[in-house]
C-alpha cells in the first residue's frame, strides 16, 4: 500500500463514524521501490493530498524504513525541486507491505497484508 | 449462459482457480479491454488531463491497465482476495488495491476522484448473498459513498449485465437517491451478442448523455465534453503506440526498466509478427 493511497482511506462507511480521517497508520514492513521522479504526477497529487496526514504516515514508515520527510509544505512548494522529490518518494515509492489501519474514531483495526489493505467490515459495522 | 451471480457471492465465485482462468482467458481479456476503452471514452475526461480515477470491482486489473496505459493513476477496488492476488502479481498492474465490498460502501474520503469506472461488476450488487443483506441498502450504500468521493462535476461509468429493464430501473433509481443524473447508453443495441450497456452517472447537473454507437464499424462522435472544455495550455499531444506494436513493447520495456526491473534487450526480432501462434 502506498502512501498515496493511504492519504485517501477513509472509515466513514462504518456506522457511527462522521469523519474517519485520516486512519493511525502502523507499520510492520515496508519496502522502497525506487522510480523515476514525476514532476508533473507529482504536482497532481500534491493539489488533493492531505500533508499533515502524510507526514504522520511518512513517520509511522520511518520506524522501520528509514526516509527523509519534510516538515512543511513551503510557500513555493510548486518550484521547490527538494520538496517536489521527497514528496515523491513518500507518494510513489514507499509501499507498506503489512501493517495496520486503526479509525481514529471507533479504533476498529483494518489490516494490511501483502501490501493490500483490507476494508472488510461486517454487516452490523456498516451503515 | 447462466449468470454466475445467481450462483453465490463474488468473492466465492472468484477463487483461485476461476480468477487464474479469467485472467489468462484471452477472448475476455479482449472484451474487457475494449469494454475499458469505452468506459474511459465516456468518462469525458478533460483532454490531455492525468487524473485520479477509482476501479470498482477491479478484480485482476484488466481494466485499470487501460487507465494507467493512459497515464492515469488509479486505485482499484475488489471484493475477492484471490483476484486482487492475481493483479498484485501481474507486473503490468500499476494500480494501488484495496480490498472492499463495494456494497458497504467506498472508503475513501470526500472530492478525491476524477472519475471512477466498473466493469462487469455493478449486476454483483443487485443479489442478496444471506438474509441480512439488502440489495437497496448497499446499492444506495455504494452510490452514496461513491457519490462522495468523486469531485464536484466528475463522472461514474459503469459497464454491466442488466438481467432486464427493472434491474437497470432499480439500480438507476437508488442512483438517483444518491444524487448522481445520468443514464444508460446502450452500444449495438441490435445485437445479441455485441451490446454492452453502460451506466453513465454525472455528479455536475443535468448533462446530455453521450450517443451510442448503434452500428458495427459506424465512426462515432467522439463523446464531447460539453461542460469542461479547456483551453490547451500547450504541450504536445503524444500519440499512444498501438498496443502489441513494437514502439508499445519498447514504451513498456523502457518504464520496466525505470522501475528497476530486469529487461531483455531490444533486438531485431522485438515484437517481430510471427507466422504461427507459438
Amino acid at each position: 500500500m502506498k502512501l498515496l493511497t493511504h492519504n485517501f482511506l477513509s472509515s466513514a462507511f462504518l456506522k457511527n463514524v462522521k469523519i474517519g480521517y485520516p486512519l493511525t497508520l502502523k507499520v510492520t514492513s515496508a519496502e522502497i521501490v525506487e522510480s523515476e521522479f514525476d514532476p508533473d504526477f507529482t504536482k497532481r497529487m500534491l493539489t488533493k493530498v492531505e500533508f499533515p496526514a502524510l507526514v504522520d504516515a511518512a513517520k509511522a514508515v520511518a520506524t522501520v524504513k528509514p526516509i527523509e520527510i519534510p516538515t512543511e509544505k513551503p510557500a513555493d512548494w510548486e518550484q521547490n525541486e527538494t520538496f517536489l522529490n521527497q514528496v515523491y518518494r513518500l507518494l510513489n515509492c514507499v509501499d507498506v507491505t503489512a501493517g495496520e489501519l486503526v479509525c481514529p474514531e471507533t479504533r476498529r483495526v483494518f489490516s494490511i497484508r501483502d501490501g493490500i489493505p483490507n476494508m472488510l467490515a461486517n454487516e452490523d459495522e456498516v451503515d | 449462459m447462466s449468470r454466475p451471480e445467481h450462483s453465490g457471492p463474488p468473492e466465492l465465485f472468484y477463487n483461485e482457480t476461476e480468477s487464474r482462468k479469467y485472467s489468462s482467458n484471452s477472448h475476455i481479456i479482449q472484451i474487457q479491454y475494449e469494454m475499458s476503452q469505452r468506459a474511459l471514452e465516456l468518462l469525458a475526461l478533460p483532454e490531455g488531463e492525468k487524473c485520479l480515477l477509482l476501479d470498482v470491482g477491479c478484480g485482476s486489473g484488466l481494466s485499470g491497465e487501460i487507465l494507467g496505459d493512459n497515464g492515469h493513476t488509479w486505485v482499484g477496488m475488489d471484493i475477492s482476495q484471490d483476484m486482487l492476488n492475481v493483479a498484485k502479481e501481474d507486473n503490468d498492474c500499476d494500480g494501488e488495491l484495496v480490498l472492499q465490498d463495494m456494497g458497504a460502501g467506498c472508503p475513501f474520503r470526500p472530492g478525491v476522484f476524477d472519475g471512477a469506472i466498473s466493469i462487469s461488476a455493478l449486476q454483483w450488487l443487485c443479489h442478496a448473498n444471506s438474509k441480512k443483506e439488502n440489495p437497496k441498502q448497499r446499492l444506495l450504500q455504494f452510490f452514496q459513498t461513491l457519490y462522495g468521493c468523486l469531485s464536484r462535476g466528475s463522472r461514474a461509468v459503469f459497464q454491466f449485465y442488466p438481467e432486464n429493464t427493472d434491474q437497470s430501473e432499480f439500480i438507476m433509481a437508488q442512483a438517483n437517491q444518491a444524487g448522481f443524473n445520468g443514464g444508460l447508453v446502450v452500444d449495438f443495441p441490435n445485437s445479441a451478442k455485441a451490446k454492452k450497456v453502460y451506466l453513465v452517472l454525472m455528479t455536475g447537473g443535468m448533462q446530455r448523455l453521450p450517443s451510442a454507437i448503434l452500428h458495427e464499424g459506424q465512426n462515432h462522435d467522439a463523446v464531447t465534453n460539453s461542460e469542461r472544455t479547456r483551453w490547451n495550455k500547450g504541450g504536445p499531444r503524444n500519440a499512444k503506440p498501438q498496443k502489441g506494436s513494437r514502439a508499445w513493447i519498447e514504451a513498456k520495456k523502457g518504464r520496466m526498466e525505470r522501475q528497476g526491473k530486469e529487461v531483455r534487450p531490444t533486438t531485431k526480432y522485438t515484437g517481430r509478427r510471427r507466422k504461427h501462434a507459438i
